[in-house]
């Protein structure tokens, strides 16, 4: 992987500088908007793995952000607040294991198919929450306590406080960030990337393709389960619409509109998105529409999405982000 | 007569009525390079495929060092040494040709799931890119993107990606078509080479090519096999000479 162009290492910096800024002189109103982007970028960031560094367009995956967002509420005690070191991994881990059985499935499946099936199991979780008692049926159920971040007795920090969970959340879609930077430079990663832009002659060269699709899809999951526990935490509620169809398509057109297959890009699409419908909604009632039409407008411009305006500033040649990607460097 | 290192014993593939290969037996040896021939649609690409696990059988055998692979997928195959190329370039157009064969060797890694890994720092498998790249003659060429090659050389490349595995067997569907001219020479050369300590198949139209290093013909027409012989057998057959040789032969892509 080629390291980032100079323009963009300096967008980079600028954003996370004034993302780490931004609560100094901000309302607890904003600051919670911008913590809800960032739960969304994560979220983003880990679907990016699947659609695109591994080809594999889900439709579902809101089903893990809604499975690790009620593994925390379901065992955290009712009357005391729960630990953070034992809740966040269990509910990643869940989140995982769930992704990697549903995925022994899905996986078997390609193009049209599997979007639907991966929708189909989505769903199927859905309505799983919804229709028995689980968490509280269609009305959702309450966390009641935040998890306590102690250490020795300490408490480091206190997630029910606006300011402290913003930074926690940030540093997690930063470690997310460089996690997965990190993994498509491993021989792991460059055959998700293989996989994406010719599975058949991997398949050839003698790489179990299935295989490798489930690590993808298992760490896809589990990381969309961290960004579902963040929002379990940061609303204190659960209930079955987070992990309803539309999650997983709003979640999908973030990466879209963000520019898939580079990681930054959904980061920049999770901002956009959820700034234009808090701008849009406030706006008319007719927000979805003018939502839908912006973002169609944007697709057909810059099919790169938003990751492509940077590639333009830097030079006129069309070049799609997976190719930066790949080349060796 | 040494044991085949990969043989088709009554190979057999059916497309809805046509049998694309019909009832074919072929035995690949180390140390020799073995010709297949035919005109356009006698299933010389489909009985690679067969060989390789790309397409199941219909009927018949397929063994590789003794032992009855049929049923294995082709991904297994490759890994137990069995290499093959494509007629029609099978690559990763948007990564550099470094990266095609790197991945290639890649596939061969004992570790492939440990993500903390670097994969450009695994020494053992650069230098198998590197290798592999050099002996298909695009030294120098591996920080190009393999898109922007030339049609030539991603008819190297497609040979590089198979030699980058280190196979034991090496299937070559049509590696001379596309090439230039002294691009062609030096192939046949390196394919005289590896013929010393692979088993070689070569599906080639490219006559002077396939008498000039065939050690082995087999002469293939509507899925069966015609003739299967020393290539004086075979230069001399009438059989042959009259489906095959004889016609005006039609080129192809
Ligand atoms: N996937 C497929 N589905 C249906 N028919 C096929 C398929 N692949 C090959 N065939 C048919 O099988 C026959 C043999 O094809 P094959 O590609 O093996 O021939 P070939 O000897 O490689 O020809 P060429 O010299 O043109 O490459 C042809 O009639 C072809 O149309
Ligand atoms: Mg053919």
């Amino acid at each position: 992987m080629t390291p980032l162009p100079k323009t963009l290492q300096a967008t980079f910096l600028a954003s996370a500088l004034a993302i780490a800024l931004f609560p100094l002189a901000n309302s607890p109103f904003y600051i919670e908007l911008v913590t809800k982007i960032m739960i969304m970028a994560i979220f983003a960031m880990s679907l990016d793995l699947l659609v695109g560094y591994t080809g594999l367009v889900s439709f579902g995956h809101a089903a893990y952000f809604g499975i690790a967002a009620y593994a925390v509420v379901l065992i955290s005690p009712k009357y005391e607040a729960a630990s953070l070191w034992l809740t966040l991994p269990a509910s990643v881990l869940i989140a995982a294991a769930s992704a990697f059985v549903i995925g022994l499935f899905v996986l078997r499946t390609k193009g049209i198919y599997f979007i639907m099936v991966t929708l189909a199991f989505a769903q199927m979780v859905y309505f799983l929450f919804h229709d028995t008692g689980l968490g509280g049926g269609s009305d959702g159920t309450y966390l009641n306590f935040k998890p306590e971040a102690k250490l020795a007795g300490y408490t480091l920090f206190d997630l029910g406080n606006t300011r402290h969970f913003y930074y926690f959340v940030f540093a997690l879609m930063l470690l997310v960030y460089l996690f997965l930077r990190r993994l498509l430079q491993s021989p792991l990663g460059r055959a998700f990337i293989g996989i994406k832009v010719n599975e058949h002659r991997m398949w050839s060269l003698g790489y179990p393709v299935l295989r490798y699709k489930l690590a993808s899809f298992t760490i896809a999951g589990g990381l969309g389960g961290l960004a579902g526990y963040l929002a379990a935490c940061q609303f204190g509620f659960v209930n079955p619409e987070i992990l309803s169809w539309h999650q997983s398509g709003n979640v999908l057109l973030m990466v879209i509109l963000g520019g898939m297959g580079t990681l930054y890009g959904p980061i920049a699409g999770a901002f956009a998105f959820v700034m234009m419908q808090e701008y849009f909604s406030a706006l008319t009632k007719h927000w979805q529409l003018l939502m839908g039409g912006l973002i169609v407008l944007v697709v057909l411009f810059f099919p790169g999405g938003l990751a492509s305006l940077a590639d333009r500033f830097k030079t006129r040649g069309v070049k799609k982000p997976v190719v930066a990607e790949a080349k060796h460097g | 007569m040494a044991e085949a290192l990969l043989s088709a014993a009554g190979a057999t593939r059916h497309f809805g009525g046509l049998a694309a290969v019909n009832n074919v037996s072929i035995e690949l040896q180390r140390g020799q390079l073995h010709a297949v021939l035919g005109p356009n649609g006698a299933g010389k690409s489909t009985l690679i495929n067969l060989l390789s696990g790309d397409l199941p059988l219909s009927a018949g055998t397929i063994r590789y060092k003794g032992r009855d692979i049929s049923a294995l997928s082709m991904d297994r195959r490759s890994r137990m040494g069995v290499g093959r190329s494509y007629q029609k370039t099978n690559i990763f157009p948007s990564f550099t040709a470094f990266e095609n064969c790197r991945l290639a060797a890649q596939s061969r890694d004992a570790r492939p799931f440990n993500i903390f890994a670097n994969a450009l720092h695994n020494r053992a498998v650069s230098a198998a890119a590197e290798r592999a790249l050099e002996q298909a003659g695009l030294a120098g060429r591996g920080e190009i993107v393999a898109a922007t090659l030339s049609h030539g050389e991603q008819r190297q490349l497609e040979i590089a990606m198979v030699l980058a595995t280190d196979p034991d067997v090496l299937l070559l569907d049509e590696p001379l078509a596309g090439m230039g001219a002294e691009e062609s020479a030096r192939m046949v050369e390196l394919l005289r080479k590896l013929a010393a300590d692979h088993a070689v198949m070569l599906v080639e139209h490219d006559m002077d090519a396939v008498f000039a290093v065939a050690d082995r013909i087999t002469v293939m027409a509507n899925g069966q096999v015609l003739e299967s012989g020393l290539p004086e057998q075979i230069r001399a057959s009438a059989a042959v000479k009259q489906v095959y040789l004889g016609e005006d032969e039609e080129r192809h892509v």
